[in-house]
């Protein structure tokens, strides 16, 4: 059976990723980008998917943890003959290196700590999410080679006496250590490195040095630091490096309900995620990777103007269609296996406003906004101007549904909001503001009057409707309205009492679509946020913050859900947005605990009533 | 003959080879690339050996090409057809003799005999270079025949 979600760890170069379980299984792997077909799926499909495990080969019990302030995992195995540690980690340097380094590699370092340890190897790998079976050839002295697709191949190069049976139970003893360099090559000959202690240990000292260079650039003071770092190495991790993106996670159809249906590619990078995704690097001192990401997002939102798309790949294009893939089991029978993401072509207007308040908060922290990119925002502003009447899919992305909510149709107030502020500070010359201004207003006027029941006493989830809905919580964030307006008080208390399923754990909404599903963890740090913009008090905040830094697995990720009754995560892991509430909701406790009125990077909410 | 038409013939011609050959490799036939091969010999430095390698590779397209008019000289006519069959013959003594002199020769290929070291690093080609994919061979014949045929017709 595949391991709990919450058992797996991540290690990866930015460009890609694979999944460790506790068991010291490599469980999933998509190389040489985050969105190519696996190469080892066992978490989709633990008989066929494909796995590259080390492990003791006797009884043991395992504990782990990343090498403090890197992505670099060392697992430790107990048995009762000795302790064996397996670390592993993609290398990464900085600058270039005196001597060629694969271009994608995976290097696991096996070493027997005490006593006598038989490490047992399995290496099945089973390209193009398992449908091929392929043969494992040895190329003698270097190694094992293994044909991917037409022209790409996987080498396994190691010091251990690995055949192409790809089966091994080996002897070793204290100190004993062995190397097994697991590389990609698809566009130029292989380049396989020496499986040797003195270069592993030159490829670990290199990867070290550079995620601790990298997190000691994190300008961080507030409570939870190690939680915000974890959080910021994650989102480093998942940022596609070649072009900025951020990958909302790295996995596929894990199930958002125990063995259900709800089963998504998340492997692309939402346009929703960007103003928060912004302001978190922003936040956190990571100016480089925060324009990084901006580049992305106006390329990407160029390619496809004037309309926006929910997601984008990583180069900023259309993704592929969606399609099943029903050779493959399913996480726990989880079916069906879905790569591709179909929510592509739905409306969502809300993205709108999430681009704009992006692009202002880029504005405010310094940048510059040249001409093609003030034009590009004005187009956007008259497609929310012409567009924001309209029923959309909104923020959870309720397939084939179309529904006026209240949450979409604040975002495009915040949209133009934000325009009418940047036009003000001089960066949007020839804005229709009048048309603008009127829209705003009318949104306004049509939000708190028909999102707002005095039956509830509660902002809705859709206009004139009658349940509540977490994302909510956000008013405030986008300067809609003062977290302690007594409206948005009076909203904290339905959702509280409607959606929280557990201290400190929130529902999304309530709904026949969400029946069997978990508490969403970016929707409790809303929580946690709204109380810190002054919702509630700042040890409120405080306290329900760290109920939730209690839902984090050992080595301090999330999915997307949190099983209310286990405490396990569910959905795709892990899951880049939750980590972005983490880290959004720790800024704005900080601010909060440091007296700061207003929060960086946003105007006074109060103001623009 | 004319050597500057030579000299242009083998300038032409090794482009095509190159253009060929790097769409083999986009099309995922192979991963034999020239200029990574000849400006590994030089650097370490990925990025760095592909330019290195392509330059390095455009010299030896032209000492070829001169080569290739020493031939048609001796034999007493150039053409596009006697360009295509000395290419042919090229190809040949590239996939037959040098490649597996290669890893001798090249200061960071790795050897099958000896392993990767901290030095030698590159995947060696292996018999008519298949390590770097089943259709290499029909990549390098395909690429040299059309070199040989530019360098025949321009002479």
């Amino acid at each position: 059976m595949s391991a709990n979600i919450q058992d797996y760890a991540i290690v990866g170069d930015g460009r890609s990723a694979a999944l460790i379980a506790r068991s010291g299984s490599l469980d999933w792997l998509c190389w040489p980008q985050f969105d190519s077909p696996s190469l080892f799926a066992a978490l989709l499909d633990d008989e066929r998917g494909g796995r590259f495990s080390l492990s003791p080969a006797e009884p043991f019990r395992s504990e782990r943890a990343y090498l403090n302030e890197t992505n670099v995992l060392r697992t430790r195995f107990f048995s009762a003959g000795g302790e064996l540690s397996v670390t592993d980690f993609m290398p990464v340097q900085e600058g270039f290196a005196p001597r060629l380094q694969p271009a994608h590699e995976l290097l696991r370092i096996a070493r027997c700590e005490a006593g006598e340890v038989t490490l047992k190897v399995v290496f099945d790998p089973r390209p193009d999410y398992a449908r091929r079976r392929p043969q494992i050839r040895s190329l003698g002295k270097l190694g094992l080679r293994v044909e991917v697709r037409r022209g790409e191949i996987l080498t396994l190069v190691t010091d251990a006496p690995l055949g192409t049976e790809g089966r091994l139970e080996v002897r070793m003893r204290a100190g004993e250590q062995l190397q097994f360099s697991l590389g990609y090559a698809g566009d130029a000959p292989a380049v396989l490195p020496p499986p040797t202690a003195e270069r592993a240990a030159e490829a670990l000292g290199d990867t070290v040095r550079l995620w601790r260079a990298w997190a000691a650039r994190t300008v961080y003071d507030g409570p939870a630091r190690d939680m915000v770092v974890r959080s910021a190495l994650l989102l480093k991790l998942l940022q596609f490096s070649p072009s900025g993106a951020i990958v909302a996670a790295p996995t596929t159809s894990l199930p958002e309900r125990p063995g259900g249906d709800l089963n998504w590619d998340y492997r692309f990078c939402w346009l929703r995620d960007a103003a928060l995704t912004a302001r978190a690097l922003f936040g956190l001192g990571h100016r480089e990777e925060a324009e990084s990401f901006m580049s992305w997002l106006l390329l990407a939102t160029n390619l496809s103007l004037p309309r926006l798309h929910v997601l984008y790949d990583l180069y900023g294009r259309s993704p592929a269609p969606e399609t099943e893939l029903p050779h493959l089991a399913g996480y726990r029978g989880a079916r069906p296996v879905r790569i591709g993401n179909a929510a592509k072509d739905q409306v969502q207007l809300d993205t709108y406003g999430e681009v704009i308040a992006a692009v202002a908060e880029f504005v405010r922290s310094g940048g510059e906004l040249d001409r093609p990119m003030a034009n590009m925002l004005l187009g956007f502003g008259r497609e929310v101007v012409r567009d924001f009447d309209e029923p959309d899919e909104g923020i959870w992305e309720v397939r084939g549904v179309g529904s006026h909510f209240t949450h979409s149709r604040v975002l495009c107030w915040a949209a133009l909001q934000n325009l009418c502020e940047l036009h003000e500070a001089g960066h949007l010359p020839g804005m229709p503001t009048g048309e603008f201004a009127r829209a705003r207003d009318r949104i306004r006027e049509q939000v708190e009057s028909q999102g707002w029941s005095e039956q509830l006493q509660s902002y809705t989830q859709t206009l004139a409707g009658s349940e509540v809905d977490a994302s909510l919580l956000l008013l405030p964030w986008y300067g809609y309205c003062p977290a302690d307006a007594p409206r948005m008080r009076a909203t904290w208390r339905r959702i509280e009492e409607r959606l929280e399923v557990r201290p400190a754990l929130l529902r999304r909404y309530r709904g026949v679509l969400t029946r069997g599903e978990g508490a969403f963890g970016i929707c409790s740090f809303w929580a946690v946020e709204y109380l810190a913009l002054g919702g509630g008090t700042a040890e409120e905040a405080e306290a329900r913050l760290h109920k939730l830094l209690g839902y984090a697995n050992d080595v301090g990720l999330y999915g997307e859900e949190i099983d209310p009754e286990t405490g396990g995560a569910l959905g795709n892991f892990p899951q880049a947005y939750t980590h972005i509430g983490l880290i959004s909701a720790a800024l704005s406790l900080r601010d909060r605990l440091a007296g700061k009125k207003r929060l960086a990077g946003r105007g006074d909410a109060e103001a623009r009533r | 003959m004319n050597w500057p038409s030579a000299l242009l013939g083998g300038f032409v011609g090794t482009l095509l080879l190159t253009t060929l050959e790097a769409g083999a490799q986009q099309l995922h036939l192979t991963r034999m690339s020239l200029p990574y091969l000849l400006g590994t010999a030089f650097t370490a430095r990925r990025d760095r050996a592909k330019v290195i390698g392509f330059f390095a590779h455009l010299i030896n397209g032209q000492l070829f090409a001169l080569l290739y008019v020493v031939v048609f000289r001796a034999i007493g006519h150039g053409g596009a057809l006697s360009g295509a069959v000395l290419g042919l013959i090229h190809a040949a003594v590239m996939l037959l003799v040098v490649v597996p002199l290669l890893p001798s020769i090249h200061p960071r290929m790795a050897s099958a005999h000896q392993g990767p070291t901290s030095l030698r690093q590159i995947e060696p080609p292996g018999p008519l270079a298949l390590h770097y994919g089943l259709s290499t061979p029909v990549a390098v014949v395909v690429a040299h025949v059309i070199f040989g045929a530019v360098v025949g017709a321009f002479v």
